[in-house]
């Protein structure tokens, strides 16, 4: 989707703004909104490329204007309705509904040193063969899907180089819609500054970005 | 591809009450449902909020940093496979999510962003902060870098080559800063000391130590 999370390249967001020893949470909601996310998470109802379009589905104005944990705690809301988790008498009520057995919670505290390092959860130790190969060039193919994608706007339409095969990962733009995981090859992907923006640009400079084998063309 | 009808009438904007009038009792409201549903376990909530307030963050990073400048061997699995040599220092698993490190070096410049949403390397820098998350990095550090870098006070040489990585997919990234002139006395621990957050983003030198040199 051609959405406003999708912003590299454009220029007038004003400068960066940096918060000195800038704490992990401003505020204790954050942070029970974060663990939330997580916990909940750990029900495998969504995926993260399901909660990521999630995010990007926020009204525009919304995304610019809206704190990070509340657009969280906004998505946190429409998956677990989505998903089934929660309903929306209990949602508008705050209480379970009468008789609806209690559940077991998947994530306690002991699992957590395990869980966190495998919390992404999307390469798959699977045999794919991959379309293309170190060195070769490809261009991003020129697509402008109203789903999910990962291959940004700026890079669409432009020659770059495969530098890494990555392996291979489930793909967001059906995973996000819980049209299966449909693995392949991920490469990074080296566009020269100057090809994604002119000659403004710096010649040595460049831009990596990791491409899915379907965000791919031979160039 | 393109999203079903369901799926868009699902996903419709009204759906989204995005901007909530007291986010403190709403979450508390939430959690309260939450745990008295079974879905999450109190302790598991706090324990993940004490994992990334106290334990996850940029020290590990910092920890990683400082062997790779004492340990050529250890530099060397790291910029090969980082998944595993981070998970050697038991910051992540062999099995777990994929790492990569970018080595900078007098000539390569390296910064990582994720320009489609907030993408960071949790289990060796934390949480990432809001401006790594906000509108400004996102946008423009991909197509004007150097300006970029030089909100932060980082100038560098026109003949420096800058690589940004833009953390589309499931790789994370992690910056090798360069280590300082002047740290050849000191031990990996006091190394580790000097190696910042945004060092490890790119978007920062690490500074020599004011007392380098001095016995």
């Amino acid at each position: 989707m051609n959405g406003i999370h999708d912003m590299g390249g454009m220029q007038d967001m004003g400068p960066i703004q940096y918060e000195r020893n800038e704490p992990v949470f401003h505020a204790p909601w954050e942070s029970r909104v974060f663990a939330m996310f997580i916990a909940a998470g750990a029900w495998r109802k969504w995926n993260l490329d399901a909660f990521r379009h999630t995010r990007e589905m926020l009204p525009p104005a919304d995304y610019l204007l809206v704190s990070y944990y509340e657009q969280w705690h906004s998505c946190l809301r429409d998956l677990l309705l989505r998903r089934g988790l929660v309903s929306a008498a209990e949602m508008a009520s705050g209480v379970p509904a009468p008789g609806a057995p209690k559940a077991t919670p998947p994530l306690t505290a002991d699992r957590i040193p395990a869980a966190l390092p495998n919390r992404i959860h999307a390469h798959r130790d699977i045999s794919v063969s991959p379309r293309f190969q170190v060195g070769e060039r490809v261009r991003a193919r020129n697509i402008n899907p109203t789903g999910h994608t990962r291959l940004p706007r700026y890079a669409r339409g432009k020659v770059g180089t495969v530098c890494l095969d990555h392996g291979v990962y489930v793909f967001p733009d059906t995973n996000a819609h819980f049209l299966g995981e449909n693995p392949q090859h991920v490469y990074s992907v080296r566009f020269a500054a100057r090809e994604l923006w002119g000659q403004q640009a710096a010649p040595q400079d460049s831009v990596y970005v990791d491409m899915w084998d379907d965000y791919l063309e031979p160039a | 591809m393109t999203a079903n009808p369901a799926d868009r009438q699902e996903h419709h904007h009204h759906e989204h009450q995005s901007v909530p009038s007291d986010p403190t009792l709403r979450v508390k409201a939430l959690e309260s449902l939450l745990v008295e549903k079974g879905l999450v376990d109190r302790n598991a909530l706090d324990a993940l909020v004490d994992t990334y307030e106290n334990k996850i963050g940029p020290r590990n990073g910092a920890r990683v940093v400082a062997r790779a400048w004492v340990d050529a061997a250890y530099k060397a699995r790291l910029l090969a496979d980082a998944t595993s040599a981070i998970a050697e220092l038991g910051y992540s698993s062999k099995q777990g999510d994929r790492m990569l490190v970018v080595e900078n070096t007098p000539k390569v410049h390296n910064v990582i962003v994720c320009t489609l949403c907030s993408c960071y390397p949790w289990p060796v820098l934390g949480l990432p902060p809001v401006w790594y998350k906000s509108a400004p990095y996102r946008s423009r550090v991909v197509i004007d870098p150097r300006g970029v870098l030089g909100e932060f006070g980082l100038e560098l040489a026109e003949d420096v080559e800058v690589r940004v990585w833009d953390s589309t997919a499931e790789l994370r990234y992690l910056v090798l800063p360069e280590r300082p002139a002047g740290t050849e006395r000191l031990n990996e621990e006091q190394l580790a000391a000097l190696v910042t957050r945004d060092a490890m983003v790119g978007v920062a030198r690490v500074a020599p130590p004011e007392a380098a040199g001095k016995p």
